[in-house]
């Protein structure tokens, strides 16, 4: 490699929305956390909201840990109660800005009634779930998104059981602005969150993330580069498809867009 | 919605779970979130009716984790925070009692207590959620728990709740009963400035310079709020000063006997206690909350006869004055534990006297409650041994 096409940068260009006393992270390579945190800090970077008043506040899990590693005042939560501790704070203070940002496990099995009541509310607050579709951190265990027929270390002969339609919950049950994309479409993710932002009201965002370590190697499925071509290649962008038919099957079609801005 | 009259000074005839969501208001409480449940509902419901008008918050959420977890994201954000429920609600709530805790958020738990386990017996009372206030959520920590035995302790105690939350950073229970919280009885709230209200710790010190978690000479570390510029990271994790999750034993340690001895080493600022006739006592009736009401008639019956028998009233239930029963233990003859389960503070009494002293219990495992008689007899059993 030359000099000149060498890329040196003396700070991280996101150093000032992360702790970077708490790096190095607890994510594997691959992972698509990383890339929803530095899209979440692109779109707040990019909005005018002082970072005084953004507030992060996650549950339990490999995203429960963004809360840790962003420079904001933020919250690391008991498993599945980000959302009614968020519900807490922006009631208390409607001046702060206030994310959830946790795993499909936590937001939407031990959490998931927390989610449906807070949109059924019309909390102003904006949740971000990183969908990878399994449980990382215990070790890879099915969860309520994981597709028909995919395995995990407790769906060892493929799973039985439907999965959530996350979009169409968080439309049916209230929210007024509904979005998915998965971390291929880093800028489209970016643009969603910022959109969160101006939305008064209650805001998803389903971030749908490889898991390299456990649900890509449980699945054959790859590295994570694999599963980012595998997004590439089978992603439709239809921002105005009906929530109700975009549902996930193993290794099909994943329909992207912000589907619901009201 | 016009600004309402935050403290109604005055003689009210109300119920204690009335007084109980006034004595909140007065100590400066702006959110409350609760989930209905006899026979705690009439907290929420005065809360529902009073909070809007006050520029504070009522929110009935989903269930009782949900109102345990929203208040205390609520104290972060600075407000004053408090939530009301029964012993399935404590239940459910436990978990985030620990969060709690080991965030060292400051918050008021009510806890009306009916005949458990389970549903048990929802309109009728009980006092047998005193162990689980105590040991409930997992891991080791320390609780203040406060008895009221009338409508008029309600209102007291659930100001002081309010202050020695504060004041140590940590949720307070308030332990209750059905009785209690739906008897009616005269109720004196006293002038707005007549009623001392101890400031959250707020730290002076600038964001650079400020650690969440260092504490203060007395254990207790200063807090922040949401929004303030701080930045400060706090979890559920074992955590450092700085509030970082720490994955060590020594961290554990540090942190654990600090949320250990705030409390002890401030029980003689924290432990209130009603002592009557106490003057050399042959025998001490131990009691609390409602069952404390019982006791008076039979102490002064047994006086009569020329039993010298004292009574000593927890108004602390947590921490345990085991001090003070130890103390007494070298002097009298035996003790006499009231209470409405099938004996749970009666342990504390019989472990801070070492055993070396009879500890007559009586029983009652909810939906009933002794007479002055059964006190009584109790008391004249020890005397006659």
């Amino acid at each position: 490699m030359t000099e000149t096409n060498t890329i040196l940068a003396d700070t991280h260009p996101m150093k000032s929305f992360l702790r970077t006393d708490r790096i190095p992270h607890i994510w594997c390579p691959g992972c698509g956390i990383g890339t929803t945190v530095n899209a979440f800090a692109n779109a707040i970077k990019s909005c005018s909201i002082p970072l005084d008043k953004i507030c992060v506040v996650s549950g339990i899990g490999c995203t429960g840990r963004v809360a840790g590693y962003v420079n904001l005042d933020s919250f690391h939560t008991t498993h599945g109660r980000a959302i009614p501790f968020a519900t807490g704070l922006k009631l208390a203070n409607p001046e702060l800005e206030v994310f959830v940002i946790s795993g499909d496990g936590d937001l939407f099995a031990i959490g998931g009634n927390h989610f449906i009541h807070a949109a059924r509310r019309n909390i102003n607050i904006n949740v971000i779930c990183v969908n990878n579709f399994i449980y990382g951190m215990t070790g890879g265990q099915l969860a309520p998104t994981t597709p028909i027929s995919a395995k995990t270390s407790t769906s060892p002969y493929g799973n039985s059981e439907n999965p959530f339609n996350l979009p169409f919950l968080a439309e049916s049950s209230g929210a007024t602005f509904v979005a998915r994309w998965t971390t291929y479409h880093v800028k489209q993710l970016t643009r969603a969150i910022i959109k969160a932002l101006n939305k008064k009201g209650f805001s998803f965002i389903e971030s749908i993330s490889p898991c390299p370590t456990v649900y890509a190697r449980k699945n054959r499925l790859g590295i994570g580069l694999d599963i980012m071509k595998f997004y590439k290649e089978n992603s439709t962008v239809n921002n105005k498809a009906n929530t109700r038919e975009i549902g996930i099957d193993f290794q099909k079609e994943i329909v992207v867009g912000d589907f619901v801005d009201i | 919605m016009e600004k309402a009259k935050r403290v109604l000074s005055g003689d009210h005839f109300i119920q204690g779970d009335i007084a109980c969501s006034e004595g909140a208001i007065a100590a400066g409480c702006n959110f409350f979130a609760g989930y209905p449940i006899t026979p705690a509902s009439e907290i929420a419901e005065r809360m529902a009716l009073r909070q809007p008008g006050l520029g504070g918050v009522f929110i009935q959420m989903e269930d009782e984790i949900a109102s345990i977890t929203a208040i205390l994201g609520a104290a972060w954000a600075g407000a004053k925070s408090m939530t009301a429920t029964s012993g399935p609600g404590i239940s459910l709530m436990l978990e985030n009692i620990g969060l709690g805790m080991i965030t060292e958020t400051p918050c008021v738990i009510v806890n009306v207590q009916r005949g458990s386990p389970s549903t048990g017996l929802p309109t009728l009372w009980g006092q047998s959620d005193m162990m689980q206030a105590r040991w409930g959520s997992h891991g080791d920590y320390s609780v203040i728990a406060l008895c009221p035995n009338s409508p008029q302790e309600m209102f007291n105690l659930t100001i002081e709740a309010f202050n020695l939350s504060e004041k140590y950073r940590m949720p307070v229970f308030i332990l209750t009963d059905a009785i209690v919280g739906h008897m009616t009885e005269k109720v004196t709230i006293p002038k707005e400035e007549d009623i001392r209200v101890y400031p959250r710790r707020y730290t002076k010190l600038p964001p650079a310079e400020y650690l969440p978690y260092k504490p203060e000479a007395d254990l207790v570390p200063q807090m922040i709020k949401a929004g303030d510029g701080y930045h400060i990271h706090t979890t559920g994790l074992t955590h450092d000063e700085r509030g970082y999750p720490v994955m060590t034993a020594d961290c554990h340690h540090d942190l654990i006997w600090r949320l250990i001895n705030k409390v002890k080493n401030n029980q003689d600022d924290i432990i209130r206690l009603e002592e009557r006739y106490m003057d050399d006592p042959e025998i001490v009736v131990v009691s609390y909350g409602i069952s404390s009401r019982v006791v008076i008639p039979a102490v002064m019956r047994a006086r009569e006869e020329g039993i010298n028998v004292g009574s000593m009233r927890l108004i602390t239930a947590w921490p345990f004055p085991e001090e003070r029963i130890a103390e007494l233990s070298e002097r009298v003859k035996g003790f006499v534990v009231p209470e409405i389960n099938c004996g749970q503070m009666v342990r504390e009494v019989q472990r801070s006297c070492k055993c070396i002293k009879p500890v007559t219990l009586l029983s009652h495992p909810g939906g009933d409650i002794h007479s002055p008689d059964d006190v009584y007899q109790a008391i004249a059993a020890i005397a006659k041994s």
